[in-house]
């Protein structure tokens, strides 16, 4: 069986976001990237899927769709652990953009699961993974915050309202991960980092594909306002301004 | 050529003990040191990742990797967690270089590979009550009794001295002929006749377990002395020379690690209706503190690239230690007055690394000595 973990190379999350002057794109000097924490966590999963698979679960492949930026996250993931990355070379423009792309991808090779993460920490689109099913006619589970592999069968479980839905459904099919998918991403150890040397990366030419929305404007929010300390003593002071400044009594 | 850009590779190793020093050293650093409790699954994590024998060849199961990428590694552990680091550095760059550059096949087959595994974890054996900086008046005897050689005396201050399995011992075998009668042994930590002296309680660095180490009528077998007979001293000088980047990196990552600290906190604490980093008195300490830091970062890599490189690195490597050192115990001082009360208790991590950047001017050569073989260096 062979597994597809999605890759979104993205600013590290602590970093601190500028805005080109034109307000449409996102100051990106300076910037260190990292792999989208959730699909890190999937790339995790699939790797511990693999380990204990006793040899079903054949190759890992991770995917990207970025320009020669994306090669050190993509490296990452070799090191970790991943057998072959793919990095389609184009600017990932939109979700819709991104997901056809990989589609294309996967229409040329065949893969039993594909894992994406549930949104990426930068635009948050949160799109993909379904767009990416849409395209190929896959079914596709959403907030996967567990994968098990049974038999010839991945099992899932999903958290619902109140619960736990437990899934199955014919491969192949689109995964999209959450929270609980695997409780820390992995570190490469030197051994991975040194075998990430020899594994494939292939660049692919995108497909002719058009983006379908473009950014108009960006606006960083508000800063917050200052915090107001009140003494422990002045309880009628604390709820003068719960209710006349910040209108929550 | 001057290429200030670490490589991809570099930074994939910094990033990866930065992140096992962030989620995984941290959780735990102030009980451990308030204890005094070695950090036995840390060590084996690390291990598992490969840190513990980062510096060794693959061909004897080691990462493979650059002294440079070793520099930025020891650096990110030390920002956490300068006891774990120690035990890193110790097995790194004095026991493991020592058995891979100066031992036999054999030897490293039978004590290397596990070392570089870090399934073993090393010592060096060479202070003694009476011999630190002036490493020629060793005590420790090793008589030799034809097939194997009996080791009497005492070693002391032995960081891993209880968690080692494996112990790297410097002893004299012909006291009259001076630093030439001296050689260096592999011992098994096991064999009859060693005892161990109780944990030391330490200022600082307190996870780590030093001890004393005395030895008894202990068979060392021929096989066992590295290099050829008389080549102790060298041995232990030249294992020093790249200990030394080791510990410099060690005392740059404290700095940095209360650094860190120190600016994060003039961000967000307030003082006379601004936070701060917007008095002067603060933001100078600051630029100082980076400044100093910067300088000891770059005295780091050009050692371990000269060491890289197979050029002489001993002078380099001296000056990175003395410089780190002292800049760490100065840089932490500081960061401890920044954070002011908070920076005395523990909870606030600056006044443990400060108490371990002290360290880091003492062992592995003071800063004294590292003047001694600065200035030497300088009439040649």
């Amino acid at each position: 069986m062979k597994i597809l973990v999605c890759i979104s190379n993205l600013p590290d999350t602590t970093t601190k976001i500028k805005l080109n002057s034109d307000s449409k794109s996102v100051d990106l000097s300076g910037v260190q990237w990292v792999i989208n924490p959730w699909d890190e966590l999937a790339l995790t999963r699939a790797m511990e899927l693999k380990e204990k698979s006793g040899g079903k679960i054949e190759k890992i492949t991770v995917i990207t769709v970025g320009d020669k930026i994306a090669e050190p996250t993509l490296r990452k993931a070799l090191a970790v652990g991943a057998d072959n990355a793919v990095r389609i070379d184009a600017i990932a423009s939109d979700d819709y953009y991104v997901a056809a792309q990989i589609a294309e991808y996967v229409k040329k090779e065949s893969f039993d699961l594909v894992m994406a993460g549930i949104e990426s920490s930068d635009y948050n689109g949160s799109a993909v993974g379904g767009m990416l099913a849409e395209f190929l006619e896959f079914p596709s589970i959403s907030s996967v915050s567990s994968v098990e592999l049974e038999g010839d069968n991945f099992v899932m479980k999903r958290a619902i309202d109140g619960g736990t839905e437990t899934v199955t459904t014919s491969l192949p099919a689109v995964a999209i991960v959450q929270k609980g998918i695997a409780i820390d991403p992995r570190i490469p150890a030197m051994r991975g980092i040194m075998m990430a040397r020899k594994k494939p990366l292939t660049v692919e030419a995108p497909a002719d594909i058009q983006a379908v929305s473009e950014f108009v404007n960006f606006e960083m929010p508000q800063p917050k306002p200052p915090v107001k300390m009140v003494d422990a003593e002045n309880v009628g002071e604390l709820f003068r301004l719960l209710h006349e400044e910040a209108k929550v009594l | 050529m001057i290429d200030f850009e670490f490589s991809e590779e570099q930074i994939m190793i910094q990033q990866a003990a930065r992140d096992y020093a962030q989620r995984e050293l941290i959780k735990d650093v102030i009980e451990r040191d308030e204890k005094a409790e070695f950090p036995t699954e840390h060590i084996k994590n690390l291990a598992e990742l490969g840190f513990l024998g980062m510096l060794v060849d693959e061909k004897w199961d080691g990462g493979g990797m650059d002294t440079v990428s070793y520099v930025l590694a020891i650096e990110e552990i030390s920002k956490i967690d300068a006891s774990v680091s120690v035990i890193m550095s110790v097995n790194n760059s004095l026991v493991c270089y020592g058995l891979e550059k100066y031992g036999n096949d054999e030897q490293r087959e039978k004590y290397l590979k596990p070392l570089a595994r870090g399934e073993k974890i090393g010592a060096f054996l060479l202070s003694e009550p009476e011999a630190g900086s002036d490493a020629t008046k060793q005590r420790t005897i090793a008589e030799d009794k034809g097939d194997y050689y009996l080791v009497n005396g005492t070693k002391n201050w032995i960081t891993n001295g209880n968690s080692a399995s494996t112990y790297i011992v410097i002893a004299h075998t012909h006291p009259e002929k001076g630093h030439r009668g001296i050689n260096a042994f592999i011992v098994e930590k096991n064999s009859p006749g060693i005892s161990i002296g109780p944990h030391e309680k330490k200022m600082g660095m307190r996870s780590s377990d030093t001890h004393s180490v005395m030895f008894t009528d202990v068979k060392v077998p021929k096989e066992n002395r590295i290099g050829e007979d008389g080549f102790g001293f060298k041995f232990a000088m030249k294992t020093l020379e790249g200990g030394r980047i080791g510990i410099a990196s060690q005392a740059l990552g404290i700095a940095s690690g209360a650094f860190e600290r120190a600016l994060q906190y003039s961000q967000e604490r307030k003082a006379f209706g601004t936070e701060i980093f917007n008095h002067q008195s603060i933001a100078f300490k600051l630029s100082d503190m980076a400044v100093k830091i910067e300088n000891a970062r770059n005295l780091c890599v050009k050692a371990a690239w000269l060491k890289d490189q197979g050029k002489p690195y001993g002078t380099a490597s001296a000056m990175a230690k003395q410089y780190a050192a002292d800049i760490a115990m100065e840089v932490t001082t500081e960061a401890v007055q920044i954070l002011g009360g908070y920076g005395y208790v523990s909870e606030y991590h600056v006044e443990r690394l400060m108490r371990e950047a002290k360290l880091t001017q003492i062992y592995e050569g003071t800063s004294e000595v590292q003047k001694i073989i600065i200035s030497r260096s300088l009439l040649k």
